[in-house]
């Protein structure tokens, strides 16, 4: 599993890709993700497109990050989610809560 | 780094040797003591304990080697280094000093130097020793600790979670011991009307901050349950607690089942499990019970959605949860048991009351590995007189209790839209002792009449509708849309006690605001079987002493008595 981040030029918009297993092992690399960043940015994109595998955990950790970027009012997308990914998103009908592109 | 202090073994047979050996190792600052064959050097060591010992190969009475053994033997775990002290060159011997547990060589004659140094280099493996030996130990009492603390844990947990029904003859589950530290929570319960309450949860994580939430869970389950509260009232007070108490990031996916034998439906809440089945013993057809919401605990209270789906049943229908540990199952190839292998399951099933153990098979073939996070629940709609259930238990007040009475409540349009008012009125009449035996029937004939006072009277729905499995669907879908807006209207209530000489008697009036039916057809009719309305109204009629209709059709009044001898008629437990 490895987390890179990427920043956008105006720096209001983080881009956080996850490659490999997202579980619970992800936990600390992930919040690092999102709560190291010098500025503050207005949205949030997940990219799920190496993403093997996501457990509820990784659920919890997506719901950590909502709530990290301002809850309801938060912009959080989640991009290239696969089939695997997109049917456990589905189970836990969190298209209630994120973007799922 | 200076070396600490150590206490050092030589055993040496040569007195010049030993005397040279003796004077280089005691100017390096340690503390010697000195043996001449083997044995004596066994002896020290046991009485001594040094940290080190220097051994000379050949040796009189008990060479070098069975003394190393020897004292390897004795020094147990701990690393105490021996260094062989040898003339020897051939490799067959060198060997020989390692096979006898030595950790070193040193050859003769003496380089002060390079002793000084193997010496240091043996104390810094002797240190590593011992700091590993203390870590293990540190662990394995940590562990000792944690599973002690897990062993309280699940001895309370078993009182409160199984306080349920889940050893109804209806109900077969599967679950690990310790599953509840895997986040699984499986609860089932007794409806006072007879129904039945099913509950399985999967919390986010492992541990005990997974096992954390399922405790309150519990509590609201059982004690709402118990108290008449139905599933739309029991899932948002869950969720509210959730929500309340846990961190962000830990929630619970849940299904919820709310089972009526007499009425013989079943109402689904599923959010975030993996499908659950409803599966037509008859037929073979399979319902898949889709989760269609978020799991408990990450909604707030305003926004939680408790709408649920309703299925007409008959008897021998199965209803099968899972929680997704079942899916994930790997075997050694690290494939996952997957929902087309338990599909598969499915499909080859010939006989319904066998499926719980097709599945539980297909598993165990599919992966050796015992699984201690899967957890599945498979509940039977049977006749409820089948079920053998306990009486209620309704903590006595005191011997006084109240049985000349009256009191009439109306509740108003406003209030029936967001209030129950069964789990009031129930309580109060559970304050007289000897209906107590009774509360069964008399819950379930309070809910029949006020579902058919609100549903028929106040909403005006047509059970007509509850024809078929479609109609059904858009009879309760018509319920909630209808009870959301509703402005006017009112169900009544009136309680009537009397003491007679030999007991009492309760006379229990319900009304509304309804246009009325017509009382004639409604007590002629037959129950046409595999119907799926007017259950209520013949249950109604089996379970109460009397039944009478008002002649504008717009009243019930039914009456259930008792005798001061008996502990009464418990109709319904049967």
């Amino acid at each position: 599993m490895t987390i890179s981040t990427q920043l956008s030029a105006d720096e209001q918009e983080l881009t956080i890709a996850i490659q490999g297993r997202f579980d619970f092992g992800a936990h600390q690399a992930f919040r690092d993700a999102y709560e190291r960043v010098e500025s503050t940015p207005k949205r949030y994109l997940v990219d799920l497109q190496g993403t093997t595998y996501l457990d509820s955990s990784a659920l919890g950790m997506l719901l950590l990050l909502r709530d990290h970027a301002g809850g309801d009012h938060a912009q959080v997308r989640l991009l290239n989610c696969n089939s695997d990914v997109r049917k456990i998103l589905a189970i836990s009908n969190f298209e209630q809560l994120f973007q799922i592109a | 780094m200076s070396t600490a202090r150590l206490t050092i073994l030589i055993a040496e047979d040569s007195a010049a040797d030993r005397m040279l050996l003796s004077t280089i190792v005691s100017r390096q600052g340690h503390r010697v003591l000195a043996a001449s064959n083997g044995l004596e050097a066994l002896a020290l060591f046991q009485q001594e304990r040094p940290q080190l010992v220097l051994m000379d190969a050949m040796m009189p009475v008990m060479d070098g080697f069975e003394a190393a053994r020897r004292i390897k033997e004795c020094a147990g775990e701990a690393l105490v280094p021996i260094i062989f002290l040898t003339s020897l060159t051939e490799g067959e011997a060198l060997v020989r000093c390692l096979e006898a547990g030595g950790d070193d060589f040193l050859a003769k004659p003496y380089n002060r130097i390079i002793l000084e140094a193997k010496i240091k280099a043996m104390d810094r493996l002797r240190r590593l020793q011992s700091t590993v030996l203390q870590q293990r130990d540190l662990i394995a009492k940590h562990n000792e600790h944690l599973l002690t603390e897990q062993r309280v844990a699940k001895a309370v947990f078993d009182k409160v979670a199984h306080s349920g029904c889940l050893s109804a003859a209806n109900i077969r589950y599967m679950q690990s011991p310790y599953a509840l530290f895997n986040g699984d929570l499986l609860l089932a319960a007794f409806k006072p009307s007879g129904g039945m309450h099913v509950f399985l949860g999967d919390f986010t994580g492992h541990g005990l901050p997974a096992a954390i939430g399922a405790m309150p869970l519990a509590e609201v389950f059982y004690g709402m349950t118990a108290k008449g509260y139905s599933m739309a009232e029991i899932l948002p007070e869950m969720n509210s607690k959730l929500k309340r108490i846990l961190p962000v990031g830990v929630f619970c996916c849940a299904t919820m089942l709310n089972l009526s034998f007499q009425r013989r439906v079943v109402e689904v809440w599923c959010g975030g499990l993996p499908d659950g089945y409803l599966y037509r013993a008859a037929s073979g057809e399979r319902v898949a019970l889709v989760s269609r919401h978020l799991p408990l605990g990450v909604r707030d209270a305003a926004s939680f959605d408790s709408h649920c789906e309703v299925y007409p049943l008959v008897l021998g229908d199965r209803l099968l949860l899972l929680s997704d540990g079942l899916l994930e199952t790997c075997n050694e190839q690290g494939q996952a048991f997957a929902e087309e292998r338990l599909l598969a399951v499915f499909a080859a099933n010939r006989q319904a009351d066998r499926l719980f153990a097709e599945i539980q098979q297909s598993l165990s073939d599919f992966s050796a590995e015992a699984q201690d996070d899967v957890s599945m629940v498979e509940v039977v709609l049977v006749d409820e007189a089948a079920l053998n259930r306990p009486p209620l238990d309704y903590s006595a007040h005191g011997l006084i209790s109240p049985n000349d009475w009256s009191a009439s409540f109306e509740f108003r349009a406003q209030t029936l839209r967001h209030f129950n008012p069964l789990p009031f009125l129930l309580q109060l009449l559970l304050e007289v002792q000897a209906l107590r035996s009774q509360a069964g029937a008399l819950y379930s004939v309070l809910a029949e009449l006020y579902s058919n006072a609100l549903e028929h009277g106040v909403l005006g729905l047509d059970s007509a509708l509850k024809r078929d499995a479609a109609g059904f669907a858009r009879y309760y879908s018509e319920r909630s849309q209808r009870l959301a807006v509703l402005e006017q209207g009112y169900v009544r209530f009136h309680l009537q006690l009397q003491p007679e000489p030999a007991g009492g008697r309760l006379l229990l009036r319900v009304e509304d605001s309804g246009g009325g039916f017509d009382p004639q057809a409604l007590l002629g009719q037959t129950l046409a079987p595999g119907r799926l309305s007017g259950r209520g109204l013949e249950l109604v009629r089996r379970l109460a002493e009397r039944c009478s209709y008002s002649a504008d059709g717009r009243g019930i009044c039914v009456e259930f008595c008792w005798s001061s001898q008996a502990a009464g008629d418990d109709r319904f437990g049967g």
